[in-house]
């Protein structure tokens, strides 16, 4: 018979450990499918967060890194020094990227790091049970923010595309969703290119993945994915925010 | 290949810690300022862009450190360097490497503390780098060195020491030591093969399994299993590794113990008190975990009194007493803040253990 679908052979065959209706496992087989098609898991090594993913390390098969909460765009800038012939992605979500490593996100892509960020935005702290997350929303019930994010006591929400483009070093940033079959088409494309950016020596990339918790919101997974393209797509537009890959290397 | 000279120069102990890293095989530096440790990185900003390597500073010693946790993943010799309140912010880099059973080297040129504190040196650091060096069950191999050239040969044998048994290794050293010139004999290590690191996160080039670099185990008894395979291994270094120095020691009834350039103030006023007919010896700690136990234990054989000598209030104090099982009275003198005891004040409390 013939196989029309598969996993990818850079995922293992461990079951995921991701609630119903999480977008993670989309990312992930995203993820695989571009290291797939790019052909490159021997030479690829990824950084996995702390949070929710923190056991991505099961899922790639290519080498895997734990790295601590924050830190992974340093040890992935520590692998991609020792080892400037390999891939290095990182895969973290916003409290691990925009809170506790807004330094190492920030730096790395200042410096020009020619690494890979895979960025899970979903609002919220999914492993410790729903608190307010740097990307939170204005009014946005937590854990932590049971009244709603009130802007005058817990700040704004960071947005890193927008921020990051700013930067010299930063080579490709766009923002993406996976809430339906077109975005999820349009988040893939922006993986392979930002896999191939690195490939090409080109210097930081990253892709942010509007995300879906339905658990942390308190909402069923359809539900979770209206609630994203209503409230966070807004204030998360979607698109392009840097592509220097065209310009001509100096 | 890069080839280097065994030779004879006059070094800053900075300097010196920074090639002797550079001529053991590490070529990937994370670093970030403080005094008093500056010329180091100043070293190898100069240095490795000569020789192929990496100097890069880091935003902060916590990026810094987990920069060393990533090379120290992919397998090479990766080193960082800083002074006390910047050790501080890597512990916990030296915690997780601990726990991924990673080897790298961790440099401190201590300076006075707590808090900012101050920028003369000072040994106040002896808790931090033998009792909680990170958050958990943990040991890190300790060197204290109390020269320059002592540096450079504990350098080398630390990376080896930690490649060895997959664990973090740290040269505790002083800002006083950081800047002294000193001569010292470099040798050519260049022909020395580094390990095979099977475990590494290097890119499994499809012919074999993920390798995976991790310290999370939330099976509560696999990483109790996990931390005591690896408190086994603590053992071996307690028996096999401690490294120490006696200096007038075999018919000594009085013991001086002090480490790095402590211990250099302490030999001189040994000496002195020797002149002046007081047995006296120096037990003199080069690893400070693994701390040499069982050289203090024979010290204590025929003494009457042990003196700790330190430039802290006091801290590896306790390790003697353990060491000795308080078989005879051990007291202490020290300053710290960063004031320098002089060889004046230990003769004078030599002479009072003596007389007491």
């Amino acid at each position: 018979m013939a196989v029309v679908f598969k996993k990818p052979s850079a995922l293992t065959d461990m079951p995921t450990h991701y609630c119903p209706g999480c977008t993670h496992g989309i990312i992930h087989r995203l993820v695989a499918e571009v290291i797939d098609e790019l052909g490159i898991e021997g030479k690829t090594v990824g950084i996995a967060p702390v949070g929710c993913a923190v056991m991505a390390y099961n899922y790639f098969a290519c080498d895997m890194i734990e790295a601590p909460h924050g830190r992974a765009p340093a040890v992935a800038t520590g692998v991609k020094r020792s080892l400037p012939g390999n891939v290095v992605f990182t895969y973290q979500g916003d409290g691990d990227l925009a809170a506790i490593g807004t330094a190492e996100t920030v730096h790395s892509a200042t410096r020009g790091e020619n690494i890979t960020v895979i960025f899970v935005n979903n609002a919220i702290y999914g492993m410790t049970g729903g608190q307010m997350a740097p990307t939170t929303l204005p009014g946005q019930v937590t854990q932590t923010t049971p009244y709603g994010r009130d802007v005058k006591v817990a700040g704004y929400p960071v947005r890193i595309c927008e921020m990051v483009s700013t930067l010299d070093g930063t080579a490709y940033a766009e923002r993406v969703a996976v809430d339906c079959v077109k975005n999820v088409n349009k988040a893939k494309k922006a993986i392979k290119k930002a896999f191939q950016t690195q490939l090409e020596g080109k210097g930081f990339s990253i892709v942010e993945v509007v995300s879906a918790c339905p658990t942390n919101w308190g909402l069923a997974p359809n539900d979770a994915l209206e609630w994203l393209r209503n409230n966070m797509l807004p204030y998360y537009p979607l698109g392009v925010y840097k592509d220097k890959t065209e310009e001509v290397k100096e | 290949m890069v080839f280097f000279m065994a030779e004879r120069v006059l070094m800053k102990g900075n300097e010196a810690l920074a090639e002797a890293a550079i001529r053991a095989g590490c070529r990937n530096f994370f670093g970030y300022p403080i005094t008093p440790q500056t010329e180091l990185a100043a070293y190898m900003a100069k240095r490795m862009p000569k020789i192929g390597g990496t100097y890069l500073q880091a935003e902060s010693e916590i990026a810094a450190i987990n920069m060393v946790l990533g090379a120290a993943s992919a397998g090479v010799r990766a080193m960082t360097s800083s002074s006390s309140p910047g050790v501080s912010l890597k512990t916990e880099g030296i915690s997780y490497m601990a726990g991924s059973d990673l080897p790298a080297l961790i440099i401190n040129v201590q300076r006075g503390g707590p808090g900012l504190g101050g920028i003369q040196p000072s040994q106040s650091d002896y808790w931090q780098a033998t009792r909680a060096p990170g958050h958990g069950d943990l040991h890190v191999l300790v060197f204290a060195p109390s020269s320059v050239q002592e540096m450079v040969d504990l350098v080398s044998k630390a990376y080896d020491l930690a490649d060895n048994y997959r664990m973090p290794a740290m040269i505790l050293a002083d800002g006083m030591l950081g800047q002294m010139m000193e001569p010292v004999v470099l040798s050519d290590e260049s022909d020395k093969p580094l390990p095979k690191k099977e475990w590494a996160a290097c890119g499994h080039n499809n012919e074999r399994k993920h390798n995976i670099i991790n310290s999370l185990y939330l099976t509560a008894s696999e990483l109790e299993r996990l931390v005591k395979e690896r408190f086994e291994r603590y053992k071996v270094i307690e028996e096999k590794e401690p490294m120490f120095e006696n200096y007038c020691t075999d018919d000594a009834e009085y013991i001086v113990v002090a480490y790095g350039a402590t211990s250099r103030i302490a030999k001189a006023a040994v000496k002195e008190a020797r002149s002046e007919g007081i047995k006296v010896g120096l037990v003199r700690p080069i690893t400070l975990w693994p701390f040499p136990k069982k050289a203090m234990a024979a010290a204590a054989e025929n003494a009457k009194a042990f003196l700790c000598v330190e430039m802290s209030m006091g801290q590896m104090i306790d390790d003697v007493k353990l060491a000795i099982n308080c078989k005879c009275p051990v007291g202490f003198f020290g300053h710290t803040g960063g004031v320098i005891p002089t060889p004046a004040e230990v003769l004078e409390e030599i002479k009072k253990m003596a007389k007491a």
